[in-house]
């Protein structure tokens, strides 16, 4: 099965639970389970190349220029946690089946639980690292929802909430550590930044980076003095934790550490932040464990513990730490796992997670408490269980090390740990299940159903035949993973064994495990002493920090952003001009190489209509309604000089748009006050008038020296002069342009059109359904109005010009592709012919002659350009690509089809729509109850008898 | 020529920029209306000015053509301008309808309140 499929199955499978929870829990949780296994099945027919050293590839350019490849690699380290992630999935999603009550969503769940499965799969499958980062991110996102899966608890939220800010803005700092290590290589590729070794710790670089990486993986995986979001992550249902800090998220970090291991490890930088981080984390999660009274904060504490000294070994930076390392991830993945469904059984059974509170529970739960105290004891690192082979190891691999020249220390820290370990696993076993049995457990315990208890059985199992024929069940796939880990060098000799002999490491695990019962025995005593000490509460100062952020951020967002949208405009500008003034003064300009056009009389007496009606809207603005009777001027002058300079098409356009908005504004100052009053200081207006002035000249300035110069670089408009009509099949080369060559710029632009329609109406939807109707009801008009509001010569003037507008709106469009003209335009003057009937005949008569609703109109013209632009890839061509051709039907003569007419047909729906819908929704604000009976035309021979008929009944 | 359109140009973004600098909604929609004649007319003249060439291909002669790009840029934002300018006059007369005040700066009454609706 492709790499590609493997990473993507939980994800397309996350989809089925979601709907199959219609079908019941079990529809629900079969769909999970059958899409994990089919995930697993994936990877297991990859075993043969695995196990002989091969890596299986996947590859795919996503966007190349960026470095960002969807490449992704199967070796020995990947395999082995995508294995632990799918596995141990599949034994969770049976767990959750029996766990979760009927109140929970399930199929929420097992879409969230399979969410972070496809991410989980996907880092340890990517060979990419900025692949791995987006599947990185995605691990924080999915393991926040489900943390937070029960809602309805407070604890969870906040835990959910601590885990995402931890994790993420280690994930952040992980990027900017992952983007250095690319710009050192030169690649984003881990197959190839794996090669690098001497690159990468030569450069100056190297430890930016390394400390950025390990602050992400540090942070996923618990590390002090970032451990303390895991144990309020425990707020989660028994399976999330028992899936996401056994063998899944916290493991990630884990991951990072031995898949950069080969170009990271081996300096004294990564020791010696590496190893200590990983030796505090141990002693430290190890102590607090033993004094925690809730199962799962126990287990949380020593997961914390164990990471801490998985950390460390791959800190030792030898080769055979890493065997260790790998060794003792499978290991605490087996028996954590179980550890934690345990305790949900315990949990679920009794009603209690409180260590208090329980005790006695090996005669009612006898199955639970096999398999709790099995995998208790393995963790605490007893004989025969696979726990006691990798701490053996790893307390053989700290005696070799030395901390500072000292040959104590390590060891020493490491033995204190293993005995906090040994003697919380004691207290595991002995405060749940030992003791004499209680009478006050809040519910009846027994032993659960078959369903709950059958993953941590099997988990178990794992745990004792590991222990005792670990070379060959598990020895190859070590061998394998390990040489993958330190970057396919020669293994080092180690062995897989129970008995090595009377080693330091034996000694010191006999000291361990008597230390542990002896600690066990004074945990009355020693648990006062815990109490009576001072602790720094983690959740407090965690909490203090966001506080402190928070304010900040909100100070300098009300600072920067306090909604004087003037102050912004001002700023904004000032900045715009002094960019300017910085370029102009550090670049060169060059010489003119353009002769001026000569300047004749009547553009003259255009550019003085312009300046003078402009001068008249900045002196006179405070009157409204000269001031739009001057901006119309304005736009009639823009548009004839477009005319006059070569630009038809533009001329059509700006004047049938000027003739739109012209009517947008009227009608809008209906209801706005006619008369701006003086607001500003005479001071203010003062400045703004030199801002303006300056940065009028500035871009007059510009445009001048540009159009004195000829074009800095060859323009691509030759391409466009020259293929139009070849290519394009129309001579008006701007239309050609809008419906071919730029054609998806044009349909981009439909849709922004039709987007902008629909906001006003829905801005119109939403304002008129609060209390502004009924003010725009009362609402006394700022006019005296006309006593004919729909005068006869309007009305019939507009009915006999409807058909003559729509006959140039068709002539308009039908010319577009070879004379000025086209979809734009056409829809702007179909859209006047409608208005003109709106403005003469009434709002109301013209709607009730509406056949269609303009949504719809711009609906169809997105459509319709868009079914024009995949009709291409029939003819696998690109989107939009275009066709012509002659047609001759005799007798007319010759002419010419062009796909781009059908695009240029759907520009012309939206535009026709899009102006509608916007008029249309301001005229709803003028409608008035009563309307409807005034008759706009006074002479309608249907309505009722003619007056010379009554006139001839009178006489009769 | 070129002279007039650059004055023009210029003209039109002084007054327009004066404008939007108001503290009223209809003066800023007037400014950004001028704003949009000369940022259009702008783009425009980047294609540089011609005279009787238009960029309409003539199949019996041989004739100049003024550049068709910059054309085909400004005629979709004279039209996209023109939603622009509804949205704003629609988002401005509802502002006014349902709170009765044009201006378009928020008051530091304004924070107070809408970070009492906030909470």
């Amino acid at each position: 099965m492709s790499l590609f499929l493997i990473a993507a199955l939980p994800f397309l499978g996350a989809v089925f639970p979601a709907l199959l929870i219609r079908a019941g829990r079990n529809a629900a949780a079969s769909a999970a389970g059958l899409t994990t296994f089919l995930a697993l099945m994936g990877l297991l027919i990859h075993i043969p190349s695995v196990m002989r050293g091969d890596v299986v590839t996947a590859r795919f350019d996503w966007i190349p220029r960026l470095g960002l490849n969807a490449n992704f690699m199967l070796d020995g380290l990947g395999f082995l946690f995508a294995l632990l992630i799918l596995v141990i999935g599949l034994l969770i999603i049976l767990y959750a089946r029996f766990y979760l009550s009927r109140e929970d969503p399930m199929g929420q769940f097992y879409t969230y639980l399979l969410l972070f499965q496809g991410a989980m799969v996907g880092i340890v499958l990517s060979d990419n690292i900025l692949l791995l980062i987006v599947f990185w991110e995605l691990t924080s996102l999915s393991s926040f929802l489900l943390i937070g899966y029960w809602k309805h608890l407070p604890d969870g939220r906040q835990g959910a909430r601590m885990a995402l800010a931890v994790t993420g803005s280690g994930g952040l700092a992980m990027i900017a550590g992952m983007l250095i290590l690319g710009n050192i290589v030169g690649s984003y590729d881990l197959s190839v930044i794996l090669q690098n070794k001497a690159l990468i710790q030569a450069s100056p670089y190297y430890l930016p980076a390394l400390i950025l990486i390990l602050l992400g993986a540090f942070t996923k995986s618990a590390q002090f003095p970032f451990h303390f979001w895991l144990p309020h992550a425990m707020a989660a249902p028994t399976p999330v934790s028992a899936y996401l800090h056994s063998a899944t998220m916290v493991k990630a970090g884990l991951f990072l550490m031995a898949r950069m291991w080969p170009v990271l490890a081996g300096t004294d930088a990564w020791f010696y932040i590496v190893a200590t981080t990983g030796l505090i984390t141990m002693l430290l999660g190890a102590v607090i464990a033993l004094f925690k009274d809730d199962l799962k904060a126990l287990l949380a504490f020593s997961t914390v513990s164990h990471l801490g000294l998985i950390t460390m070994l791959l800190g030792f930076g030898t080769k055979i730490a890493a065997v260790a390392a790998i060794f003792h991830i499978i290991n605490h993945a087996t028996f954590k796992a179980a550890l934690f469904m345990t305790a949900g059984i315990v949990d679920h059974e009794t009603g209690t997670r409180n260590l208090k509170r329980l005790g006695g529970l090996r005669h009612l739960m006898p199955i639970t408490f096999t398999i709790g105290t099995i995998a208790a004891l393995s963790m605490a690192g007893l004989p025969p269980l696979n726990g006691f082979l990798s701490k053996e190891m790893m307390l053989e691999e700290t005696v070799h090390t030395t901390w500072l020249h000292s040959h104590y220390l390590v060891p020493g820290l490491a033995l204190l740990a293993a005995l906090f370990s040994a003697a919380y696993s004691f207290r595991f076993v002995s405060h749940v299940f030992l003791g004499a049995q209680r009478e006050d457990y809040p519910t009846h315990p027994h032993d659960p159903p078959v369903g709950l208890w059958l993953a941590p059985a099997l988990l178990v199992v794992l745990v004792v035949l590991i222990g005792l024929n670990s070379a060959a069940l598990v020895g190859p796939l070590i061998a394998v993973v390990t040489s993958a880990v330190i970057g396919g060098e020669k293994l080092p000799y180690y062995s897989l064994k129970l008995w090595h002999g009377f080693t330091p490491a034996l000694y010191m695990s006999v000291v361990a495990t008597l230390g542990g019962l002896f600690l066990l025995a004074l945990h009355k005593r020693g648990e006062q002493v815990w109490n009576a000490l001072p602790r720094p509460e983690a959740k407090v100062i965690f909490e203090a920090i966001i506080d402190a952020l928070t304010r900040l951020s909100r100070w300098i967002t009300d600072e920067m952003h306090n909604g004087v949208l003037s102050r912004y405009a001002i700023i904004f500008v000032a900045f715009t001009v002094g960019l300017g003034y910085y370029a102009y003064s550090t670049g060169t300009i060059g010489v003119e190489t353009r002769v001026p056009l000569p300047a004749q009389i009547i553009p003259i007496i255009g550019w003085i209509c312009l300046v003078g009606a402009t001068l008249g809207i900045m002196w006179f603005h405070r009157n409204r309604l000269l001031s739009l009777v001057l901006i119309g001027v304005v736009g009639l002058i823009v548009s004839v000089a477009f005319n006059y300079l070569s630009a038809p098409d533009l001329a059509l356009t700006q004047i049938s748009v000027e003739v739109v908005t012209m009517i947008l504004l009227l009608l809008s100052l209906n209801f706005l006050p006619t008369e701006t009053p003086w607001d500003s200081s005479a001071a203010r207006r003062w400045r703004d008038a030199a801002i303006s002035v300056i940065a009028g000249l500035g871009t007059g300035a510009l445009v001048y020296a540009m159009m004195m110069r000829d074009f800095a670089f060859p323009t691509i408009s030759e391409f466009h002069l020259a293929n139009s009509y070849k290519g394009g099949g129309g001579t008006n080369v701007v239309n050609v342009i809008l419906v071919d060559f730029r054609g998806f710029d044009t349909f981009g632009e439909i849709i922004v059109l039709g987007i902008a329609a629909l906001i006003i109406f829905a801005l119109t939807e939403s304002v008129l359904s609060t209390n502004v109707r009924s003010y725009l009801l009362n609402r006394k008009p700022h006019w005296p109005q006309s006593g004919d509001s729909h005068p006869l010569m309007m009305v019939v003037a507009t009915r006999v010009m409807m058909p003559i507008a729509l006959m140039v709106g068709a002539y308009i469009f039908f010319r577009g592709h070879n004379q000025p003209g086209g979809g734009f335009i056409a829809g702007l003057i179909v859209a006047i012919a409608y208005l003109m009937q709106y403005m003469a005949s009434g709002y109301t008569w013209a709607i009730e002659r509406q056949r269609f609703y303009y949504h719809g109109t711009i609906g169809w013209g997105v459509l319709i350009a868009a079914a024009t632009g995949l009709g291409a890839w029939f003819n696998e061509r690109p989107f939009l690509t275009s066709d012509f051709g002659y047609l001759h039907w005799p007798p007319l003569e010759e002419f010419e089809w062009a796909t781009a007419m059908l695009f240029d047909t759907g520009v012309f729906l939206a535009v026709l729509g899009a102006v509608m819908l916007a008029l249309d929704s301001l005229s709803r604000f003028a409608w008035q109850p009563g309307m409807a009976q005034e008759f706009p035309m006074d002479i309608n021979p249907l309505r009722d008898s003619p007056p010379e008929q009554e006139q001839e009944k009178e006489q009769a | 020529m070129e002279a007039l359109v650059a004055s023009a140009v210029g003209i039109l973004t002084a007054a327009g920029i004066f404008l939007i600098l108001r503290r009223r909604t209809f003066p800023v929609i007037l400014g950004l209306s001028l704003i949009t004649y000369a940022v259009n007319v702008f783009l425009f003249a980047t294609g540089r000015l011609a005279l009787n060439a238009p960029p309409v291909l003539n199949k019996y002669k041989d004739v100049a053509y003024t550049d068709p790009l910059p054309q085909a840029l400004v005629l979709t934002a004279i039209v996209i301008s023109f939603g622009m300018t509804a949205v704003i006059v629609m988002i401005s007369l509802s502002a006014y309808l349902s709170s009765k005040d044009d201006h378009i700066d928020m008051t530091a009454q304004d924070s107070v309140d809408a970070a009492g609706e906030d909470a």
